[in-house]
């Protein structure tokens, strides 16, 4: 037997490669395409409204010119305390998953319940506060819509804070316990050290994926066309503004709504560019 | 070799030669499980004191295993177990009242892999004296810089102890790993097979060290390298299998085996 392999052998898998990579290029500029496309309207359509009185006024009644200042900090705010709310419940959670729980049965079922809510569609998110916060206090307010926001951080930060400590290899644990180290700071000093870049971008995921949520803050924070920093009363924020100004039949706001979704659009890419940076970063260290 | 020759537990101690050296631990009647696989049989073994006792035999026969029980690093996992005596300085460490933290702070371990902490090379070293120890400043600098010496790294890292210890060589690395270890002051040292990542020079350096620490330390180390083996320590203990087949003076075992096992071993003929 010749040690080659056989020419028509050869000659069919030359082809299967052919057809397999050719259909994984389609499927890929199939993909991207779109994406470049909403970009590219994105920017046709809202760069020419980008000005500083964007970031400096108010949103106009219909007819008048204005800004998005209130919605942007409504945003900012709301995003802030989710945040705050958010992150440390989520990284003690994915930190007993991955070290002190992670061979116990509650650790599946927490992880399988994290799963599904890291999946549950927004707006369920939103109705469920509005039950719980909105219809007990009587009216829409900032605190519910951060609230609201706070539910979808938690599951992405568990999830992110197990997965980045289950990548911490046992060879440190076990090389922190050689010398004597309680589990406590074998955690808190060494695991969170090495799994530092990936848990802070987790975070910065889950913030991109709050600053674009809108369902949830339709039923918690609405609106607010004026200046408010309020948070026991309904709060504005890009989403919503958006939304509703997509919507409206006025030509100036529609024209605002474009470049809010493109200052949100690019908020959210800048945020995804740093979390990339920061896990390219764990990559070498 | 037959299967039945293994079914006899002959342990051949050449008692001539130990006496006068005391047993800084002594292992009796010990099995260890992981879950319902006995991977340890009724291993009986002494560590003298200030000797190196040098673990050989071919992969899975339980050394590494043997090893991570005498600073009960396998208490990290579920489903291990140890029964069986294990006596430290005639202290029970399998005794479940034994604190783990106090007993690895005596007994510390180097890993096959290097493994430094993320942080700075001083920090590696410091970390692990402020666990036990509240030190003035300059008290600590002396103490990570004695520790560096021990292990022949200061001369490398005097200039750049703010370094990240991430960023040494693989056989820097594992020398720092031996610094941060002696710097806690253990009594024991163990070696879990610490050069099989290293190239050649850096292993004769390791080596030369252990050889060197043995004079504060009581030493075990787990080798595939039967060279190594006989170059670094003064007792050897061959296992096979979750047994403990033979142990004795290094000399002895790789010139004069009792047993057929560790002839065909030692030989090449198998592991």
């Amino acid at each position: 037997m010749s040690p080659r392999p056989q020419a028509s052998l050869y000659g069919v898998r030359r082809r299967r490669n052919a057809i397999s990579m050719g259909l994984a290029f389609a499927a890929t500029a199939f993909g991207l395409s779109w994406l470049v496309l909403i970009l590219a309207v994105l920017l046709w359509e809202g760069f020419g409204g980008l000005s500083l009185a964007v970031f400096t006024e108010m949103t106009p009644p219909p007819g008048s010119s204005g800004g998005l200042l209130n919605p942007i900090v409504g945003s900012l705010m709301m995003t802030f305390i989710a945040v705050l709310i958010g992150t440390p419940l989520g990284i003690l959670a994915g930190t007993y998953m991955a070290e002190y729980g992670r061979y116990d049965r509650l650790t599946t079922v927490v992880r399988f319940i994290n799963d599904i809510l890291l999946s549950a569609p927004s707006i369920v998110i939103g109705l469920f506060v509005y039950e719980v916060m909105v219809a007990q206090m009587g009216h829409f307010s900032g605190w519910a819509g951060a609230v609201s926001l706070a539910v979808i951080v938690v599951p992405v930060v568990v999830r992110t804070t197990e997965d980045m400590l289950i990548l911490v290899p046992d060879t440190l644990r076990e090389a922190a316990a050689s010398i004597g180290l309680p589990r406590s700071l074998m955690i808190t000093r060494v695991a969170y050290r090495a799994a530092r870049a990936g848990m802070v971008t987790g975070v910065l995921l889950a913030i991109a994926r709050i600053s674009g949520e809108t369902a949830p803050l339709l039923f918690t924070a609405l609106n607010n066309q004026f200046w408010s920093l309020n948070l026991n009363a309904p709060l504005a924020s890009l989403p919503v503004v958006i939304f509703q100004f997509a919507l409206s039949p006025y030509h100036d706001w529609q024209k605002l709504a474009w470049t809010g979704a493109l200052v949100t659009t690019l908020a959210v890419l800048a945020l995804s560019i740093i979390a990339r940076i920061l896990a390219a970063q764990r990559k070498t260290s | 070799m037959s299967v039945a020759a293994i079914t006899v537990p002959t342990v051949s101690h050449s008692v001539a030669s130990t006496e006068g050296l005391e047993e800084k631990i002594s292992i009796r009647n010990l099995d260890f499980y992981y879950g319902d696989h006995r991977a340890l049989k009724n291993i009986n073994v002494p560590l003298y004191r200030g000797k190196v006792t040098a673990f050989i035999g071919p992969s899975g026969c339980g050394k590494s295993t043997l090893l991570r029980i005498l600073n009960r690093m396998y208490d990290l996992y579920p489903n291990q177990r140890a029964t069986g005596h294990v006596r430290l300085d005639n202290e029970d460490i399998l005794s479940p009242s034994q604190d783990l933290n106090m007993l690895r702070a005596r007994v510390g371990m180097v890993f096959q892999k290097p493994t430094p902490f993320p942080m700075t090379i001083f920090e590696n070293i410091a970390f692990g004296i402020r666990l036990y120890e509240r030190l003035a400043k300059s008290e600590l600098d002396d103490r990570v810089r004695h520790a560096l010496e021990r292990a022949a790294l200061w001369d490398e890292v005097k200039d750049k102890l703010n370094a990240n210890g991430l960023s040494l060589s693989g056989g820097q690395q594992q020398r720092l790993c031996i610094a941060r270890t002696v710097a806690v002051r253990p009594e024991v040292i163990l070696f879990d097979e610490p050069c099989s990542a290293l190239d050649p020079i850096s292993t004769a350096k390791i080596e030369e060290l252990i050889d060197e620490l043995k004079d504060d330390y009581t030493i075990a180390i787990v080798t595939h390298n039967m060279q190594q083996a006989a170059r670094v320590s003064d007792f050897t203990a061959f296992m096979y299998l979750g047994e403990l087949v033979e142990f004795g003076e290094t000399t002895r075992i790789f010139t004069n085996p009792n047993d057929s096992r560790t002839q065909d071993y030692i030989t090449g003929r198998f592991g």
